[in-house]
């Protein structure tokens, strides 16, 4: 059955990463668009009119958007390949709530240390604690998901390539904080659908020097 | 299921456990609610959720479970024999979980501040703004995911329901202290229906708030938060 489906993505941000390693995982064929976000485009616009945002999945013209909303939609449409939410509801409470964790704290703390100036010090200091918190959670599973690469795993990964980023913006290093955690990023690393997704850590880093440069931090 | 097997940290004024406990009442499950004091936190709650500290918390054979979202899909994924919350099909969950994240991460923020007092001029206006443009979207979601038919899930309460109706006791004391309707018929006439029919359903009538009660409690919200005076 030929699926129409179509990702409206910014080849640098980390949610687009997230879908783009689930529909990997999945292997699912799509058509990729770039969106230029100084200048997104009408169908971005008609299909994200609440927050303007990517990523988007449109499957047979019907939009899906947020980043675990669309991971959650592709688990349980393609059901049948490697699922990544766990199928026993308390394991799967689990990974919601870690990959919510994700989200709530570890984007955060990241976001302040590249964006707000002055910040990056703090900002450095409260992402380790939350990668600790991970680390703590992964314990020696090889993924979170278990014995098998999993949604918290998905939620988190894209992030690695902004290692670099994080460290060299607040001069930290989060290999010698985190050993297990980024331990846990090569190994997911090892997964064709986590290499082919995730960006060069130098092409984000310039991106964010330029974006530093135009809102005046730098 | 013995009752002592299902636990609920939480409060009578807080909207989010209010949404756990609607989800409980759908499918009639018995548990023991155990009031938080106001102003300080149970040994219990830092144990059970010693990340964020923050209620409800739902407590399944000795499991926590957090986050009211993350409680309301376990609660409909644990107990299958009772009436399902969350849509079956693939795509109206994904619509209904993309305005209850719209509801918690854009809409709830503006709305906080306002039911605290904390806000004045300018930033009054804005959030009382941003809450009225947020009632005309979810008026829209409405249209398109009730199928004219008279909840969000459809003929009962389901997933979008629970994570905006839990609001209700908070919206009409937020109106009161404003002096506006934000849900009105002028702008938002299905949900002037709807918000009435989600408060006389039997799963919400007994764990709604009264208003006076909870205007009450507003006064002590606002105590704690508000500003000193310049």
């Amino acid at each position: 059955m030929a699926e129409a489906l179509v990702l409206l993505d910014f080849s640098l941000s980390p949610f687009g990463v997230r879908v783009r390693i689930a529909l990997a995982e999945k292997g699912i064929k799509y058509e990729y668009k770039e969106e230029d976000l100084k200048d997104k485009s009408s169908l971005l616009l008609q299909m994200n009119p609440v927050h303007k945002q990517i990523p988007v999945l449109i499957h047979n013209g019907k939009p899906i958007c947020e980043s675990f909303i669309i991971v959650q939609y592709i688990d349980e449409v393609w059901k049948d390949k490697s699922p990544l939410l766990p199928s026993d509801p308390y394991r799967q409470a689990q990974a919601r709530f870690w990959a919510d964790f994700v989200d709530k704290k570890v984007v955060n703390c990241g976001r302040r240390i590249w964006l707000v100036k002055g910040e990056e010090k703090e900002a450095a200091k409260e992402l380790i604690e939350c990668l600790k918190m991970l680390e703590g959670e992964l314990g020696d599973k090889p993924y979170f998901g278990g014995e098998s690469f999993g949604f918290v795993d998905v939620a988190l990964v894209p992030f690695y390539s902004w290692f670099y980023t994080y460290e060299t913006c607040a001069n930290f290093s989060i290999e010698a904080e985190c050993p297990k955690l980024v331990a846990w990023a090569k190994r997911c690393m090892e997964k064709e659908s986590v290499s082919n997704s995730l960006p060069d850590p130098h092409k984000i880093y310039d991106y964010v020097l330029q974006v530093r440069k135009r809102i005046g931090i730098d | 299921m013995a009752t002592s097997d299902v636990k609920l940290i939480g409060s009578w004024a807080s909207p989010f456990v209010i949404r756990a406990m609607i989800a409980l009442k759908i499918k009639s499950i018995s548990y023991e609610f155990l009031q938080e004091t106001f102003g300080s936190k149970s040994k219990l709650l830092l144990q059970s959720n010693p990340i964020h500290k923050k209620i409800p918390v739902l407590i399944h054979a000795e499991k926590p479970i957090c986050e009211s979202l993350i409680i309301v899909q376990y609660i409909d994924e644990v107990w299958t024999s009772g009436p399902t919350i969350l849509p079956s099909d693939p795509y109206d969950r994904a619509i209904a979980r993309f305005w209850a994240a719209y509801i918690d991460d854009k809409w709830f923020p503006s709305v906080i501040g306002l039911a605290r007092g904390q806000l004045e001029g300018e930033a009054k206006e804005a959030a009382i703004e941003q809450m009225s443009v947020g009632f005309v979207l979810l008026e829209e979601a409405f249209v398109k995911c009730s199928e004219g038919k008279g909840y969000f899930g459809g003929e009962k309460i389901g997933y979008l329901d629970i994570a905006l109706g839990c609001f209700l006791g908070w919206i009409r004391v937020t109106e009161k202290m404003i002096g506006m309707k934000v849900i009105d018929e002028a702008k938002t006439p299905c949900l002037v229906g709807w918000a009435e029919r989600f408060c006389a359903d039997s799963a919400v009538k007994e764990v709604m708030p009264e208003i006076e009660k909870l205007e009450e409690f507003a006064k002590l919200l606002q105590a704690m938060y508000r500003a000193p005076p310049k």
